[in-house]
């Protein structure tokens, strides 16, 4: 058998190393730790000593969604940063790129995540969907159009929807507290 | 009688005369690459067939190459892992099983097989997965070769193995040879935990999954594969609620199919077949034999050197792309220092037991030696302080009152992560 213990450096310094937090978990920490949020977003934590699920409140204070309060679920799995984050929408809310489900449409969420994006990308990211709706992606095409068709009427109905009123058949979720 | 005598003179009735003719004219001299420990004769010949013990993660298409390989160089214990059963559609290329196998543990069937074929190789299986083991099961072995298809299990081995590395004990330093395909593309690589560079220095190498913008997903298929990702992430929990999707379930794969089915007919598009349906929910690329085969070779050839001495071995990480011609490559990969598994600093230190955590605190920021600013410590499972985000600091903050001692046990371990840290420190606590 090699002798691959005489390749070892450092042996000086090599205080015994064994962490048993994994790596996610660290990373996590690290991201979590690190965060550097503006006032319009607050993390919430059901469970404090569980770090890898948890909610995002993002409360824009300027554009056409302000003043509304939006509940964004996180969930991190131990393939974190492989994969990334699963974000959902935990309202019924009227944006042109989230769906009815919840389900969210940003890049970087899915088909542009890398492992140097962290929580704080994705953060920033989904309030940059509040004040830049973006109706070339959209996942709820009636807003979309909308959006597309009529900026003013697309603004009225955001408004309607925040106070939890209906547009075309579709009741929304209240988000103005 | 006296011939009797003479076979089963030196070695068991299993031996017979030329098995090892060829792997001894590599053991029985040195040549002009041995490394210089290597001594050539019975001792080496006696420590590959009789001492080494080596343990092979995965028993599916590269595992049976592997076990094959291994078992006909010489190595006679071998335990193997898999957590699978097996399926039709292994047949074509994990030699080791039959038909009659269909249903039946890989492992299994595999150390049989190799057992009846190899006389005098003991092959030891396990059904079940590698997390089911601990340290002391892996501390057995020399050597490891994985033949896994998931990233999820190699950063798990691979952690467990750095982890294990004990200053003290020479012994729980083993290497881990790493064998992977996909399709006509593999990759073979020689891993000595905290010598070279770990499987986790290497995570940003890997292709990312295929996965498609969802707005595209849910508006404007073009492609069959499409349509099979709407059925499976946005109809599935829409019409399943919180029941998980189960990719090995043929009922959920069926329910995907003919809804993605029934969704390319109203775009008109052609190529929905059950097959993809598999494919793409379970992220399949075909496998391919021959490049099996070929990395399966690379990595027994390395575990043999290895083993024995008696020739250089990799260093680190061979490639090999068949797509376009036949093309490899070797080089060395480098560790990373902000390597979350094997990079990083640890350091041991020793505290009063009276010590509070806001004192250990104060005196990780005055070290010379580790510069951080604002750090956030955890052990395994739970958090002692947190910098922010600032509900977690709130929650936190009652422990800077309390002793070190009352939150981390004598020789226990703390992680902390600061953004001045590249990645993490792991600090060893000592009372006095």
């Amino acid at each position: 058998m090699i002798k691959i213990w005489s390749m070892k450096k450092n042996e000086d310094q090599a205080a015994k190393k064994r962490p048993k937090t994994s790596a996610a978990q660290i990373r996590v920490q690290k991201d979590l730790t690190e965060l550097d949020l503006p006032s319009t977003m607050q993390t919430k934590f059901a469970d404090e000593a569980d770090i890898l699920n948890f909610e995002l409140i993002i409360t824009p204070d300027e554009g056409m969604y302000k003043g509304g309060s939006f509940e964004f679920s996180f969930n991190i799995n131990a393939n974190y940063p492989h994969e990334p984050p699963k974000v959902k929408c935990k309202q019924v809310i009227y944006h042109p790129n989230v769906d009815l489900e919840g389900n969210v449409c940003l890049n970087i969420l899915r088909e542009d995540w890398k492992p140097v994006l962290n929580l704080n990308s994705v953060m920033v990211g989904l309030q940059y969907l509040f004040l830049e709706p973006n109706a070339d992606d959209p996942l709820n095409k009636e807003a979309a159009e909308e959006l597309k068709r009529n900026r003013e009427q697309f603004v009225y109905n955001v408004k309607v929807s925040m106070r939890g009123g209906s547009i075309k058949g579709v009741q929304y979720n209240k988000v103005i507290p | 009688m006296a011939a009797a005598a003479v076979v089963n003179g030196t070695a068991s009735s299993s031996e017979w005369e030329g098995r090892y003719y060829h792997v001894d004219q590599i053991l029985d001299r040195s040549g002009p690459r041995t490394d210089p420990s290597f001594l050539a004769g019975d001792e080496v010949k006696e420590f590959l067939r009789e001492k080494c013990k080596i343990l092979v993660i995965g028993a599916g298409g590269l595992g049976c190459e592997i076990l094959a390989n291994l078992a006909l160089s010489g190595f006679k214990d071998i335990h193997v892992i898999d957590m699978d059963t097996i399926d039709i559609s292994n047949l074509n290329r994990q030699f080791l099983f039959r038909q009659k196998d269909v249903g039946k543990s890989k492992a299994i069937v595999a150390a049989e097989f190799i057992m009846n074929r190899v006389p005098g190789v003991k092959v030891t299986p396990y059904f079940g997965k590698i997390q089911d083991k601990d340290e002391d099961y892996y501390m057995q072995f020399n050597l490891i070769i994985c033949g896994l298809d998931s990233v999820e299990a190699r950063r798990w081995i691979n952690a467990t193995l750095v982890n294990m590395v004990d200053s003290d004990n020479p012994e729980s330093l083993k290497p881990l040879i790493d064998g992977g395909t996909e399709g006509f593309k593999g990759q073979a690589r020689v891993i000595l935990p905290t010598v070279t560079s770990c499987y986790e220095c290497s995570l940003d190498m890997l292709n990312k999954p295929t996965a498609f913008p969802i707005c595209t997903i849910a508006n404007t298929p073009r492609l069959p594969e499409h349509c099979i990702e709407w059925a499976s992430v946005l109809e599935w929990p829409k019409v399943h609620g919180d029941k998980k999707l189960d990719t090995d379930n043929p009922e959920h794969i069926s329910w995907l199919y003919q809804v993605a089915a029934a969704r390319a007919k109203e775009f008109k598009i052609e190529g929905v077949t059950y097959s993809l349906t598999q494919g793409v929910v379970k992220n399949i690329i075909p496998a391919i034999a021959s490049t099996n085969a070929i990395i399966a070779a690379s990595c027994c050839n390395e575990a043999f050197k290895i083993a024995t001495s008696s020739a250089a071995y990799l260093n680190n990480y061979f490639m090999l792309i068949g797509t376009d011609g036949v093309y490899s490559y070797t080089f060395e990969h480098e560790k990373r220092d902000d390597c979350p598994v094997c990079g990083g600093q640890s350091l041991a230190i020793t505290v009063n037991k009276e010590w509070t955590v806001e004192r250990l605190i104060d005196m990780l920021i005055e070290r010379q030696d580790i510069q951080v600013k604002k750090p956030s410590l955890s052990t395994p499972g739970k958090q002692i302080y947190f910098q922010a985000p600032p509900q977690l600091e709130l929650a936190t903050r009652p422990n800077l009152e309390k002793k070190i001692s009352d939150l981390v046990p004598d020789g226990g371990e703390i992680t902390v992560t600061a953004t001045t840290l590249p990645f993490n420190l792991s600090l060893r606590v000592k009372y006095t």
